[in-house]
């Protein structure tokens, strides 16, 4: 039986295998080229404003990663199965790269601009909140091992951190309020935007991917191995 | 549900541990201020909420932690899931025990904090009240979900802050600008309040729906 699902699991990665590197790599070079050839100079804030195009896109991601655990948590929960468990575990990882990357391409742009690293502005302290959520999440897996009730715990924990995004949402943005909202965008602009977006897309689904896999292997060298020592 | 709850508070009444030790505790960490501000901040209402504030979710952090942990040592707790009854009873029981000694110890806590740090009590004194209680409510709520799961890890000393603190900061703002707006005398803050109260509401409900998938076995 094992034999049987390790072949499955196989030749599906493959597939993704051969292809999401591939189309990663074009799509980010296209991104690189993009943003440091094509788009012009923005009138007021001149070359540090190129940032923004990773910038945007990675807090894009750190979102996409939140609501996917919180599906899959919830799926969990519904369920009980364990990919969706995996799951939720690879994307709570990924959603905390991607919002270090957030709270380190910000400062980078905002000591030119601001002329300060930081400010408790709301998307920047909502930010900083959501991060210290995912990593109390990936820590409490760290620190609870790998089994069945963690599984459970560390999906209710996602449930209750995407319950608490609109009450964060309400009570930081009632708390102050200078992030600089996009009103207008040249077409080079937002195709620069556009682009880079769909090159994260790619970095995070390949990275997801990566990292499903990896612990669906995990499980599975697990398994064989209690096969191996039931056996012997 | 009330015999667990009743059965909770008398053994807080035979001891009378957690709230002394709490009490203690609170009022250490409003000395601690005390030493790291100056006189002139400690006379500001903003830093008289603060420090309010800071004291009761340290302090909370601990009684909550304390209801799991008495719980879990001789494996009380498998005792108490083998009871026929719903695992949001137990989360009723739980929350609302920890709400008694949390707010036993506020209504010591905070008059001696207005006391110390001079502020004046002529701010409205059951609005105050109001808003411990009400910040209490939410604080057990969240606090008796995190802690039921982080009591069965390893480093749950540490992992209970972790998981709670960031999830908290909604409640935390709100209450603090409340509690700051009427210890300078200010009108009621109706906003802030409606933060609270909801709040409140949604994680008492989340914590009573999803008890159930921590604890059971």
């Amino acid at each position: 039986m094992d034999g049987v699902r390790m072949n499955t699991v196989t030749s599906r990665s493959d597939l993704a295998d051969s292809f999401l590197p591939w189309l990663t790599c074009v799509a980010m070079l296209a991104a690189l080229v993009m943003v440091f050839l094509y788009v012009p100079n923005e009138r007021v804030q001149g070359e540090v404003q190129r940032i923004f195009y990773f910038h945007l896109p990675s807090a894009w991601m750190a979102f996409l990663g939140f609501f996917i655990v919180a599906g899959a948590s919830a799926a969990f929960l519904w369920q009980g199965k364990r990919s969706a468990d995996l799951l939720a575990r690879a994307a709570a990882e990924l959603g905390m790269v991607f919002c270090s990357l957030v709270l380190l391409t910000g400062p980078l742009w905002a000591r030119p601009i601001w002329g300060v690293w930081w400010t408790w502005d709301p998307r920047l302290t909502m930010t900083l909140v959501l991060w210290l959520i995912y990593a109390a999440y990936v820590l409490l897996r760290v620190f609870a091992g790998d089994n069945e009730t963690v599984a459970r715990y560390a999906a209710v924990l996602g449930i209750v951190g995407v319950i608490d995004i609109p009450l964060l949402y309400i009570s930081i943005r009632l708390w102050r309020g200078i992030h600089p909202k996009v009103e207008q965008m040249a077409p080079e602009m937002a195709w620069t935007l556009l682009v880079c977006t769909g090159a994260f897309v790619c970095v995070f689904t390949w990275l997801l991917w990566l990292r499903l896999r990896s612990l669906h292997l995990r499980d599975e060298i697990r398994a064989l191995r209690q096969h191996v020592v039931a056996a012997s | 549900m009330w015999a667990i709850l009743w059965k909770d508070l008398l053994l807080e009444l035979r001891t009378k541990e957690r709230v002394s030790s709490l009490l203690v505790l609170a009022l250490l960490i409003i000395l601690v201020f005390v030493f790291a501000l100056t006189p002139e901040q400690l006379h500001q209402p903003a830093f008289g909420s603060a420090l309010l504030w800071v004291a009761l979710v340290f302090a909370g952090m601990l009684s909550i932690q304390r209801a799991f942990i008495l719980e879990q040592e001789r494996n009380c707790f498998a005792g108490l899931l083998l009871c026929p009854i719903d695992p949001g009873q137990v989360f009723f029981a739980k929350f609302l025990s920890n709400v008694c000694f949390l707010a036993i110890v506020e209504a010591v806590v905070a008059p001696l904090t207005l006391a110390l740090l001079g502020l004046s009590f002529s701010v409205s004194l059951p609005g105050l009240a109001l808003v411990l209680l009400f910040g209490i409510v939410g604080f057990s709520a969240l606090g008796t979900l995190c802690a039921a799961i982080a009591v069965r890890t390893r480093a749950r000393e540490i992992i209970l802050p972790l998981m709670l603190l960031p999830l908290l900061v909604p409640l935390f703002i709100a209450a603090v600008n409340v509690t700051g707006a009427l210890l300078a005398g200010e009108v009621w803050t109706g906003t802030w309040f409606r933060v609270l109260v909801a709040f409140d509401v949604i994680f008492v409900v989340t914590g009573w729906l999803t008890f159930g998938f921590v604890v059971q076995e």
